[in-house]
């Protein structure tokens, strides 16, 4: 089902400004046409972070320092902050945790549509009107003329996830970056957000990079799946293969955490210790001091090497 | 909605401007001992002190006198002046254009350059611009208005004669005049609010530049003045919209001392000349008069509050 | 939700001397309240008496800052002036600080009497502050005294709001539910937990008030109900210049200098105590 990627990272590298500690090292993975992939680990493992690297939107502090990220052939990492910004809602989109904050308090819901298909797709502000209103059809929004005037607080938070949906669809982005899309909305209301996912990535063939830590959204929606640890990829597989024979210690520990039945989504329950923050890395394999397998080989940091098709691990007790 | 958050507030106002009333009311109470005895000197004769007594009903009860008080407010009047021999309303509303066109003008100033700068500051975040424009505005904020007034009739007027001392000139006379004899005072008068709104608009900024709905502008790829100026800006405009009210009254207040500094024949000047020589229902009137603006300039605030933020309407 | 801090504890103190602000201003504060303190050492002439033959005398050797039209030294004025506008403004800030503290604190506390004090001080606040205080210091005659009751008439509606605001926070904090469910009165409950906890926006406020209180002595001054001459004030030093503009503009000039140079000194110190004591406006 896959063809050509969309998007390859490769060795991309990340560091504090102040005190040149790395927080993203060495991040390869890539996302073929209409594939899903979903980035998971717990919270500090770096995965927001990819996120923002990848939209080239590092806060200040941070800065990458090696690696790169092709977009469509062309490498990002290469372009000037200008040229970046030119990609940023035409090739790439991306959408946020909390619909509420990241929509504009004081600006008409439709107009924060309008604004990327008149500035960013150059459509006249009357076809603009009548494709945001399309739009917010599109993303299962009711009466959408009506709601096209509405401001953000008299949304529900799933219908503001919607619009969110909607004006990062109205760019045509190759890639759609949905950072945590899930976790502020209630259960009900998060379940036909993922429909609706599902349902753009199916008719559209949009590919999408999934930032989650709930495994419950990685089944549901994921074709791949890349878990993040202090900053490394630990392991990267397809999601079938990782839910049935998952090989690094960390995400075997991620799945076990995870109720046995077919529940509800779960949230992963943190493995015994915490994930090390920049600046207090161990050397050599970072999941070292809360892995029971860890070894003296481990001391040395264990490279992604195969371990079966299609199947990428890093971890030294895994032949 | 908008309707009824205006009632709302409109039913706040009108209670604050009943307590307002009274306490002009009650400003003559304030003098000590005898009234009449503190006004006039010891040789007046008995007819004056009557007749000075009754023009300011101190003849009757204080209920007749509450009485009579409101029963002019109720009516548009605002008493007699005990020197000028005519209506403190009449004065008052004669002299309101030049207070009030004074005071506009330095809002503008305050606004317009506090705004720019604070915004200005806050883009150069950290840097040397932020400094000197901070400041720039602390040292406005430690000005004081009227000496300012005096140092730039001292430079710009007496020195370099590019403007008149002081006097005033209608607009409906000549424009250029007017803005000849507006521009010190508007400047002085408005500079140091202009250090209040910077200070604010530069804090405003940048809570906002921080916050996530910039971050998904940046995210839609949008340009950087798009950002600011249509993302950003208007919602750090909020709070300082809301200090526009405090803004003006603190301007009104300046006024009265600036137009005594030029010369200028406003609300200000009348009320300083009645302080001075102690006739009281033109400084009550006055202090009515000036407070009546500040409340409906709030009342406008809040309205415009409303219109710059959708979610105040729920409120 | 703002954290019950002790004031007491060294850490605010150690972040006060970090503040660049803070340090500035206090000791620019204390070179010049030193300077008023020490007036009859430094002054080199007596500030009252003049000397007809240097009437209007500009700035000279002798006359560091030249002389006004009584050829009175106005080097040795200001630094009499300082103290009198200082003493106005330490003891506006003192009235207004109390008032405040009394209205803001009964009006957080007892809900019933919220609503009138409230509205009262939406009343005073009403009047633009500088010709209430104009008002006030008038009807009730010149003098010292009467200036600081009008100051502290003009002062007090927004420190009294100040203080009602960080009360009704503390006020719901568990810690109040806790002392008063071990029993001890509401008037302890209010003077020990609730006023402590309500130090920091008050000292902000009340720097600022100083401030307030010196810029509005002279305008006061100047429009002629300030503090009654011959005594100096730096506000009427100035209104002594204004007809002398042209002839002796130094009269005008240094008291305005002097002015602003403790009115910066509060400004600083009170943005330096703002950063640090007051959580609301923390950046």
């Amino acid at each position: 089902m896959t063809t050509g990627p969309v998007l390859v990272v490769d060795g991309l590298t990340t560091e504090l400004r102040r005190t040149t500690a790395t927080i993203l090292e060495g991040v390869t993975f890539s996302i073929a046409e209409g594939e899903t992939v979903a980035v998971v680990g717990e919270s500090g493992s770096g995965k927001s972070m990819l996120a923002l690297a990848v939209m080239g939107l590092l806060p200040r502090a941070i800065r990458r320092t090696a690696g790169s990220i092709v977009l469509g052939g062309t490498d990002l990492a290469a372009l000037s902050a200008g040229e970046v910004r030119a990609r940023r809602g035409r090739d790439l989109a991306m959408i946020f945790q909390e619909p509420l904050s990241a929509l504009n308090p004081v600006m008409r819901v439709g107009t924060q549509i309008v604004e990327v298909l008149t500035r960013r797709r150059g459509l006249p502000s009357h076809a603009a009107r009548a494709e945001a209103i399309r739009l917010l059809g599109r993303v299962g929004i009711a009466r959408p003329a009506e709601r096209f005037r509405a401001f953000p607080h008299e949304l529900s938070g799933g219908m503001r996830q919607r619009v969110m949906i909607a004006a990062a669809l109205a760019a045509q982005p190759r890639l759609l970056i949905a950072d945590e899309p899930t976790t502020a909305l209630d259960v009900t209301v998060q379940a036909q957000i993922l429909d609706l996912l599902r349902d753009l990535k199916r008719d559209i063939g949009l590919a999408l990079m999934l930032i989650t830590h709930d495994l419950g959204v990685v089944a549901e929606l994921a074709d791949r799946v890349v878990v993040l640890y202090a900053g490394r990829v630990a392991e990267i597989a397809p999601a079938t293969t990782l839910f049935d024979s998952a090989r690094h210690p960390y995400s075997r520990a991620l799945l076990a955490s995870r109720p046995r039945a077919h529940g509800p989504r779960s949230a992963l329950v943190p493995i015994e210790g915490a994930v090390p923050t920049a600046g207090t890395m161990p050397a050599g394999c970072r999941f070292r001091p809360r892995c029971s397998l860890a070894t003296v080989s481990c001391a040395s940091p264990p490279p992604l090497h195969a371990a079966g098709p299609d199947h990428l691990v890093a971890c030294w007790a895994v032949q | 909605m908008l309707v009824a958050f205006l009632f709302r507030r409109l039913g706040g106002a009108a209670v604050v401007f009943l307590l307002v009333s009274m306490l002009a009311f009650l400003l003559v109470w304030l003098i000590p001992g005898d009234a009449v005895a503190v006004l006039l000197d010891a040789a007046a004769s008995p007819e004056e002190t009557a007749r000075l007594r009754a023009a300011l009903g101190l003849d009757r009860s204080p209920l007749a006198q509450m009485l009579a008080w409101y029963g002019g407010l109720a009516r548009g009047q605002l008493g007699h002046s005990l020197l000028l021999n005519r209506s403190v309303a009449e004065a008052l509303l004669e002299r309101l254009p030049i207070t009030l066109s004074l005071t506009a003008l330095a809002l503008a100033i305050a606004v317009v350059f506090g705004t720019s700068a604070g915004v200005g500051a806050a883009l150069a975040h950290g840097g040397w611009l932020d400094q000197l424009l901070m400041g720039v505005a602390l040292f406005g904020l430690s000005v004081p208005d009227f000496w300012l007034g005096l140092l730039f009739i001292i430079v710009f007027a007496l020195g370099l004669g590019w403007f008149p001392t002081g006097g005033f000139v209608p607009i409906s006379e000549s424009l250029a005049g007017w803005a000849r004899s507006m521009t010190l005072p508007g400047l002085a008068l408005g500079l140091t609010q202009m250090g209040f709104i910077a200070r604010m608009a530069r804090s405003s900024m940048l809570d906002v530049l921080g916050q996530d709905f910039v971050r998904t502008a940046e995210a839609k790829g949008l340009s950087r003045s798009r950002i600011i100026l249509a993302h950003a800006l208007p919602n750090a405009m909020v709070p300082i919209v809301t200090v526009i009210g405090i803004v003006t009254g603190a301007l009104l207040g300046g006024s009265v001392v600036i137009e005594q500094v030029f010369s200028i024949p406003g609300v200000g000047r009348l009320i300083v000349g009645a302080i001075l020589a102690r006739d009281f229902p033109v400084i009550q009137g006055g202090l009515l008069f000036l407070a009546g603006v500040y409340l409906l300039v709030n009342l406008i605030v809040d309205l415009l509050y409303a219109v710059i933020d959708p979610r105040v309407r729920l409120a | 939700m703002m954290e019950p801090r002790d004031l007491a504890s060294p850490a605010p103190w150690r972040r006060l001397l970090a503040s660049r602000p803070f340090v500035i201003g206090g000791i620019l504060l204390v070179v010049l309240v030193l300077a008023a303190a020490l007036a009859p050492i430094l002054a080199p002439h007596d500030p009252l008496r003049g000397n007809f033959r240097l009437r209007l005398a500009p700035p000279g050797p002798l006359h560091w800052l030249g002389t006004d039209h009584f050829g009175r030294d106005i080097l040795s004025r200001l630094l009499f002036g300082a103290r009198l506008s200082l003493a106005i403004g330490a003891a506006t800030t003192l009235a207004s600080g109390l008032a405040g503290t009394l209205i803001g604190a009964s009006a957080g506390y007892f809900r019933r009497l919220d609503e009138p004090l409230m509205r009262l001080m939406d009343a005073l606040m009403a009047f633009p502050a500088i010709l209430l205080a104009m008002a006030v210091a008038a009807t009730l005659g010149a003098s010292v005294g009467n200036v600081i009751i009008a100051l502290a008439v003009a002062t007090t509606p927004h420190t009294s709001r100040v203080v009602r605001a960080s009360v009704l926070v503390v006020r719901e904090l568990e810690f109040v539910e806790a002392a008063r469910s071990i029993g001890a009165t509401e008037t302890r409950i209010l003077l020990r937990h609730v006023l402590l906890n309500c130090l920091g926006p008050l000292i902000v406020r009340l720097t600022y008030v100083f401030a307030i209180a010196v810029l509005a002595e002279a305008a006061l001054s100047y429009i002629g109900v300030g503090p009654p001459p011959p005594a100096p004030s730096f506000g009427n030093i100035i209104a002594g210049g204004r007809d002398f503009l042209v002839t002796a503009p130094w009269i005008t000039i240094a008291p305005g200098c002097a002015i602003i140079a403790i009115v910066l000194a509060l400004n600083l110190l009170g943005d330096g105590l703002r950063d640090v004591l007051d959580p609301r406006l923390r950046p």
